[in-house]
């Protein structure tokens, strides 16, 4: 078994070498690339692009929380409170919910008439970012003096409260007759995105939909990988190794910790607001605890860390949730004859492959370098341990 | 590399702690001591086990605040000053039990240590301007020098700190300290677990870095050849008071610090 591990790895460093030095370069175009041309391969509003659009957004909200729980090694359970702000974003912003004021910038024509708020979609993006990043940092603020598991029970009270609030909103007058949110009801008709030059997208034909949010996936993905390899980058691992020593070389722990907290959040707020007007509704009933670790298993599966990872453990989850379970093996159990659906124990599969996947591959599908090295230091430790004890190696030392 | 990372820095050095006290409950860990460390010097700060010198290094490194009394760096008060800030004024230091960050190669700790002397921010580290570019070349490069400086061998600059050797850590955590561009050094038990030959080496280091790299220099030490070896004034400790003070000889012969090191002589 470990002679085939050192074969395994000795093959691929050989084919590592071997790479031309623009591989890494021609990777990334190519999956650009193939990702740009994908939709032209299915019909326009199939349930296939429908699952791949809910995917990417996952892998974007992934994205967000491994910066949090990866990088900087704070466990976030209250994802979802971002998901919630993000589309409340949408909300407010982009329908006709706030419906005394009339303002409206860069909309369809047809919102353009419509009361309440109306802003360019893109505007609103922006927008849900940096509400999205002012709550991680509210949130982030009181877990600073605190370590390992008391912060991961502050941020999912922190996603309770917004949840909850979200829920009571509808109680909450802001004046005029308007309220806060519209709760179980939802906030629904909200616009769809709009471009000059391209008009409105509509839900008969999904292929805008996913340039929009496969965009969204690249720009996240890159501030993704630069903050990685940057001086910030470099400090979250730094405070995730050893805060002591961390702060005593000079880097600043509130700062840098709430900077991790309000990238993380921002990117969860973006993938909110795609989702607010993707579902076409804001609904109270969408922002459940559940949705907190369905995100975190996405980073886990993935390789807690690596951003391919969270991608891969992003568009993985989200196939299986929308596509594979409810509309490829949905009816398997009833050709067994049993009598129930497989979207009724969905919950029960995503825990039964986090179990195989943390059984098989703690690391995670896609491990992030940092890690995989360790990993291997221990085994090569082990190895030596193994050589040195009498009677196994032969003596050669 | 800044031109202010090359000279000495211009402002006056020295490091003093005025009647500090830190107090743990009813314990006083260290009570009312006053130590003055001059520019370019090197002082020995020794005692017995649990006589309060980490927790003096603690304060003076702001990771910890004194319950009373003040500490100055040169004219600058930074008794209430974050640890963070303090390095970046020019302290930086050692820990007694080496703390390396393990899950970063030699060459990322150092850089590390250069953190407060660098500007990217969060808007540069993702669009990288030329300038960050540079910079990050920059302190690699620099990084890679200090690694040399201080007798890594150039095969494991890029090995996880877990993975090197009792005394390379031990390298690696100086030259970490060294990348803050520091005015005064901090040793906490340098020499700790190192060999006769290792310690020698050590203590002819410590005076290299003060005479080439105009540092001053306090340190914790238990090892008595190299406190009297390398240190120009030694200031001891016990239950957390100053007990003695003075330079090598002097300290030696006080009858006090041989009662405190060997008990009272009945």
């Amino acid at each position: 078994m470990n002679e085939l591990r050192l074969q395994l790895r000795e093959w691929r460093d050989a084919v590592r070498k071997r790479l031309p030095p623009w591989w890494n370069r021609g990777l990334a175009g190519a999956f650009i690339l193939i990702g740009i041309v994908l939709p032209f391969f299915f019909p326009p509003n199939s349930g296939f692009m429908n699952a791949t659009i809910i995917a990417v957004a996952y892998a974007v909200m992934a994205l967000g929380l491994n910066v949090v729980v990866g990088f900087a090694g704070l466990l976030d359970l209250g994802y979802v409170a971002f998901y919630a702000l993000g589309a409340y974003s949408l909300g407010w912003f982009g329908s006709g919910f706030l419906f005394k004021a009339h303002i409206h910038v860069l909309v369809s024509p047809v919102a353009g008439t419509l009361p309440g708020v109306h802003l360019n979609f893109i505007l609103i993006l922006i927008g849900a970012a940096l509400i999205c990043a002012a709550a991680g940092v509210v949130i982030g603020l009181p877990t600073l003096r605190l370590r390992g598991d008391y912060i991961a029970i502050v941020t999912l009270a922190f996603g309770e409260i917004i949840a909850t609030l979200a829920v009571n909103g509808q109680s909450i007058h802001i004046g005029g007759g308007m309220t806060l949110t519209a709760g179980n009801l939802g906030i629904s008709a909200v616009d769809t995105p709009y471009f000059p030059g391209i008009g409105s997208f509509n839900l008969l034909n999904l292929r805008p939909w996913y340039w929009l949010i496969f965009a969204i996936l690249l720009v996240v993905l890159f501030v993704n990988l630069r903050l990685r390899d940057s001086r910030l980058g470099r400090a979250w691992i730094a405070l995730r190794e050893d805060e002591v020593a961390a702060v005593s070389m000079g880097i600043p722990l509130v700062k840098t910790k709430l900077v991790a907290y309000a990238i993380g959040a921002a990117f969860g707020g973006m993938s909110g607001a795609f989702f607010g007007t993707y579902y076409t509704e804001v609904n109270a009933a969408q922002f459940q605890f559940g949705f907190s670790i369905f995100i975190l298993a996405m980073v886990i599966i993935g390789g807690i860390g690596s951003i391919w990872g969270a991608v891969v453990g992003g568009l993985a989850l989200g196939y299986i949730n929308n596509y594979l379970i409810p509309d490829v093996l949905n009816d398997l159990p009833s050709k067994f004859g049993l009598n129930f659906q497989l979207t009724q124990v969905e919950f029960g599969i995503f825990g039964f492959l986090l179990v195989i996947v943390m059984v098989l591959r703690p690391q995670g599908l896609i491990p992030e370098r940092r890690r995989r090295l360790e990993l291997t230091a221990e085994i090569a430790a082990e190895d030596a341990q193994l050589a040195e004890a009498p009677g196994t190696a032969g003596g050669a030392t | 590399m800044s031109p202010a990372g090359a000279s000495a820095p211009p402002a006056p050095a020295a490091l003093r702690a005025i009647h500090i006290t830190k107090r743990f409950g009813g314990l006083d860990a260290v009570k009312d001591v006053s130590i003055d460390v001059p520019q370019y010097g090197i002082v020995s700060l020794i005692g017995p086990n649990g006589a309060g010198k980490t927790t003096l290094f603690n304060m003076l490194t702001g990771l910890s605040r004194p319950t009373q009394g003040s500490i100055l760096f040169g004219e600058r008060d930074i008794t209430r000053a974050r640890a963070d800030v303090i390095t970046g004024y020019g302290v930086a230091r050692t820990f007694q039990n080496i703390r390396l960050f393990g899950a970063m190669t030699a060459v990322e700790n150092v850089m590390i240590g250069h953190h407060a002397r660098m500007r990217a921010g969060l808007f540069g580290s993702i669009v990288k301007p030329p300038r960050v570019r540079r910079e990050e070349r920059e302190t690699r490069g620099r990084a890679g020098e200090l690694l040399a400086y201080v007798g890594l061998r150039e095969a494991v600059f890029g090995r996880l700190a877990s993975q090197l050797s009792y005394g390379d850590q031990r390298r690696v955590e100086i030259a970490r300290a060294l990348a803050s561009e520091p005015a005064v050094l901090l040793l906490d038990e340098p020499t700790a677990g190192m060999n006769p030959h290792e310690t020698q080496a050590l203590t002819e280091f410590i005076r290299k870095l003060r005479d080439e790299l105009r540092l001053t220099i306090l340190l914790i030490e238990h090892d008595m050849k190299v406190v009297m070896g390398v240190s120009e004034r030694v200031t001891v400790l016990d239950y957390g008071e100053k007990i003695a003070e003075g330079d090598p000889d002097e300290v030696r012969a006080d009858p006090r610090v041989i009662e405190a090191y060997l008990g009272r002589q009945e």
